[in-house]
């Protein structure tokens, strides 16, 4: 069906269209949109889940850990403190091994108190063991939460999910949303360690380092092997609905000198920043980066790299420059930009490709840091 | 004790202490239950007790969850066996600590949400796993590794607090008295709703007596008033026997706090405050027993 | 690409006018995109919204700082925010006014939005509706088609009063 909706509207119709067992959510700006719509449904007999209005976040990922590992699909959303809050069960989730997809609608940390798009609260779970997707528009919204399922529960992967749409940006733009009929393209949910009271385990239980090994080992195996299902999966959903995504979005980089890479909004944007780049005659194209865990091999060799970074690790860099560098061996020119929903246009993106100099780092719109 | 089944959930050679009285709670709690349970732990002594991987010292499963989570994953596992049309029993066996101080607010939640499930604390008294620190329900004067004069301030009154939450089922009980323990887990798991037992452990470590003093520890603690046996259904009080005799005329608080290294050097003021809670406490419940408030 | 940007106050609708836009030029087989600015919401706070109309898909996410119309559903907000900032010089400005205002340049125009929902007593918590009458003017300037307009109206409110709010602003414009 052909409509408009808000990325977190999106967000919730593709959770309704999975038929979670259990949805356990706190809410908080900007996620609670996502929240709201799935206690209607609940309430209105549009969904047959369980909704539990969980009293923390912390308690939220506790209640999906416990219904996941009790045997249904479960999904969750959350948002910068409330991410932050759970942390250690976010950590849990991965661990056990239970296949909870989660919507996190990126917003900025206090203090002071700001309720707008960043990606530090995202990043900050970046070793948790979750898979990591990052949206761009209201459709992808919809069509990644639908995907997540799928990677998180197939039996090569079994880690927990989590789609990341920037706050205010895309949970509240409205933009044009094509709903499909899902069919069978989620198999029903199975996880191989569901609690069976016929066949009595212990899960998690205090282990020695030698186990404790081979049990993370294990986790980074299946992160590895993620990457094939990822594509499978982006695959079928291709052949099913039509829409194709890959581990970035690439516009306009074939023939291209510069490319700038961002994620989110903000990797939609730099698009119309190519465009008049190309128009000035200046060789340049975009990367989107749309999974961040397993993060994807780049091919990045022999052009120049603009890396925005809507996010910092202080006392480091970029998070995601640093990345880059790391993974391709290419020093970007780094540009901070977008902190806090820190308004940046395309004229911006197309000015940061202009006056780039690469192996340096800039703060967008700090005009005394040297 | 006919009635109580033969067969062990909880099986030997535990990694427990000697004496440990949480773990004869487990035992009976397990039998009461029944093959189709969950038990789902926070960190606390069980976790310990319930072997190393790759074994397990339970034939049911046993879900370890972090510290502060076991309300809340018991939440979402009641809810998932529901959707599912499951009834398998989902019991949270988590210690004072667990409860009390950094469990609590998970507790509070699943209670006022009336989560379909039995909440057990045993009580220890202080942070057992971790070798006695306090905790929210270290008494008065008891001496820990983080209260080396002696706390200074009572314990926490988690019964009152889970009380405001006015569950269908909530029962003291202490590990002294397996078949009174026994009874109200069968009773609790008849019942829809969250359900709330709180089990006095005695620990010989912890509150430093031997070991074979563990059931009469728990028995002194009944007997002096200090722990006192009530089960509350929909709201109604039922002081239960041992406690009955107990409350109307106990046995001098001396007896218990004597065989205890951690009330050694207690000063007589606080022995007196300490004696005076008691008696308070036992008026409050034999008053609302009674019907007079 | 056409830019449109609303000025309300919080409560006054101009939030969910800027989605029926998009929904009403979304109907007519354009792109479209809306969103509001959020600050910390609160009630008859200045909130801006913006819409965006084009042919090709919108890739644009940034704010509107030089919009082709600007819509001002409470005239009052002019005393505190400068409504025309940016306003191209071939731009359009839309009030909720039974008159005209002076020291509003560009090709100015007003119809009374108040008034028709009153007329229509489109009233919700004592604040009349201005969401549904303004999709009526703006059918009447072209950004959208009136029958557009009113289907979007239809999709998102059951109350067939606010088609006809609607219409009556497509009436009351003068062009």
């Amino acid at each position: 069906m052909l409509t408009i909706a808000t990325g977190n509207k999106a967000v919730a119709a593709a959770v309704k269209a999975a038929k979670p067992g259990v949805i356990a959510a706190y809410p908080i700006t900007p996620q609670t949109e996502i929240v709201e719509q799935i206690a209607d449904y609940v309430a209105g007999g549009d969904l047959e889940s369980r909704y539990i209005p969980v009293e923390s976040e912390h308690s939220a990922m506790a209640a999906c850990i416990g219904a996941s590992v009790g045997g249904v699909r479960t999904f969750t959303a959350t948002s910068s403190h409330g991410l932050l809050y759970m942390h250690e069960m976010v950590h849990w989730a991965a661990g056990a091994r239970l296949p909870i997809v989660m919507a996190n609608v990126n917003r900025a940390l206090g203090p002071g108190w700001n309720i707008w798009a960043e990606h530090t609260d995202a990043f900050s779970q970046r070793d948790t063991g979750w898979l990591q997707v990052f949206v761009g528009t209201v459709q992808e919204a919809y069509d990644a939460t639908l995907m997540a399922f799928k990677v998180a529960e197939d039996e090569r992967v079994l880690l927990p999910l989590m789609v990341n749409l920037d706050g205010f940006a895309l949970s509240h733009i409205t933009q044009s949303l094509e709903t499909v009929d899902i069919g069978d393209f989620l198999p029903p949910y199975h996880l191989p360690h569901a609690i069976d009271t016929e066949n009595p385990l212990g899960y998690g239980p205090v282990t020695g380092p030698a186990d404790y090994v081979r049990f993370r080992w294990d986790i980074e195996r299946s992160m590895r092997d993620a990457r094939g299902v990822i594509a499978e999966v982006e695959r079928e959903f291709a052949e099913r609905f039509g829409r194709s995504y890959g581990p970035t979005e690439d516009y306009r980089c074939e023939d291209a000198d510069v490319i700038v890479v961002a994620m989110g909004t903000l990797g939609k944007e730099a698009e119309v920043a190519i465009d008049r780049l190309r128009d000035a005659g200046i060789k340049a194209g975009s990367m989107r980066l749309r999974w961040f865990r397993p993060f994807p091999d780049l091919d990045l060799a022999g052009r120049e790299v603009v890396v925005i970074d809507r996010d910092y690790s202080f006392g480091f860099g970029g998070v995601v420059a640093h990345a880059i560098r790391s993974k391709t061996g290419i020093e970007p020119y780094s540009v901070i930009a977008g902190l806090g929903g820190q308004e940046v246009t395309y004229n911006d993106i197309a000015d940061f490709v202009r006056n780039r100099r690469p192996g340096t780092e800039t703060w967008f719109g700090v005009s005394d840091h040297v | 004790m006919s009635a109580i089944p033969k067969e062990e959930y909880l099986y030997k050679c535990t990694s427990a202490c000697a004496g440990c009285s949480s773990s004869l709670c487990l035992r009976y709690v397990l039998k009461a239950a029944g093959p189709d349970s969950v038990l789902v732990i926070p960190a606390c002594c069980t976790s310990v007790i319930q072997g190393t991987y790759p074994g397990t010292a339970m034939s049911v499963p046993v879900y370890n969850v972090a510290f502060a989570a076991s309300a809340a994953c018991a939440s979402g596992m009641s809810e998932a066996f529901a959707a599912m049309g499951r009834e398998t029993n989902v019991i949270v066996y988590a210690g004072d600590g667990g409860t009390v101080d950094i469990g609590i607010q998970a507790l509070s939640g699943a209670f006022e949400r009336g989560t379909n499930f039995l909440y057990i604390c045993y009580d220890n008294e202080a942070y057992g796993n971790t070798g006695m620190q306090r905790s929210g329900a270290t008494p008065l004067g008891a001496r820990t590794t983080t209260t080396p004069g002696g706390k200074p301030t009572t314990k926490k009154d988690l019964d009152r607090i889970v009380e405001a939450h006015n569950p269908p089922y909530m029962a003291t009980a202490c590990s002294a008295y397996p078949l009174d323990l026994y009874k109200k887990v069968k009773k609790a798991l008849s019942i829809e709703g969250p359900k709330f037992i709180h089990v006095l452990a005695p620990c010989p470590p912890g509150w430093r007596y031997p070991t074979e003093k563990t059931v009469e520890m728990g028995k002194l603690a009944v007997k002096t008033g200090t722990w006192i046996l009530y089960e509350r259904e929909y709201g109604k009080l039922t002081i239960n026997g041992p406690s009955k005799a107990a409350m109307r005329k106990p046995a001098p608080l001396e007896d218990y706090i004597r065989g205890q290294g951690r009330f050694k050097n207690v000063s007589p003021e606080i022995l007196n405050l300490m004696r005076q809670q008691v008696q308070q406490n036992i008026e409050r419940l034999s008053r609302e027993e009674a019907g007079v408030c | 690409m056409y830019e449109i940007r609303i000025h309300s106050r919080g409560g006054q609708g101009g939030v969910t006018a800027a989605k029926l836009l998009a929904l009403a030029a979304f109907r007519d087989g354009k792109h479209a995109t809306a969103f509001p600015f959020y600050g910390t919401e609160r009630r008859g706070a200045p909130v801006v919204s913006f819409v965006r109309i084009d042919d090709e898909p919108i890739k644009v996410y940034s704010q509107i700082h030089e919009p082709d119309l600007v819509i001002v559903l409470d005239t009052s907000i002019m005393d505190v925010v400068d409504v025309l900032d940016g306003l191209k010089t071939d731009g359009t400005v839309l009030l909720n006014s039974a008159h005209p205002i002076t020291g509003c340049n560009g090709a100015c125009r007003y119809v009374d939005l108040t008034g028709i929902a009153l007329a229509e007593n489109l009233v919700v918590a004592g604040s009349p509706i201005l969401n549904t009458p303004v999709i009526g003017a703006l059918a009447k300037m072209g950004i959208v088609t009136l029958p557009s307009a009113e289907k979007a109206i239809r999709e998102m409110f059951s109350d067939e009063r606010n088609v006809k709010a609607a219409r009556a602003a497509y009436e009351e414009l003068k062009i």
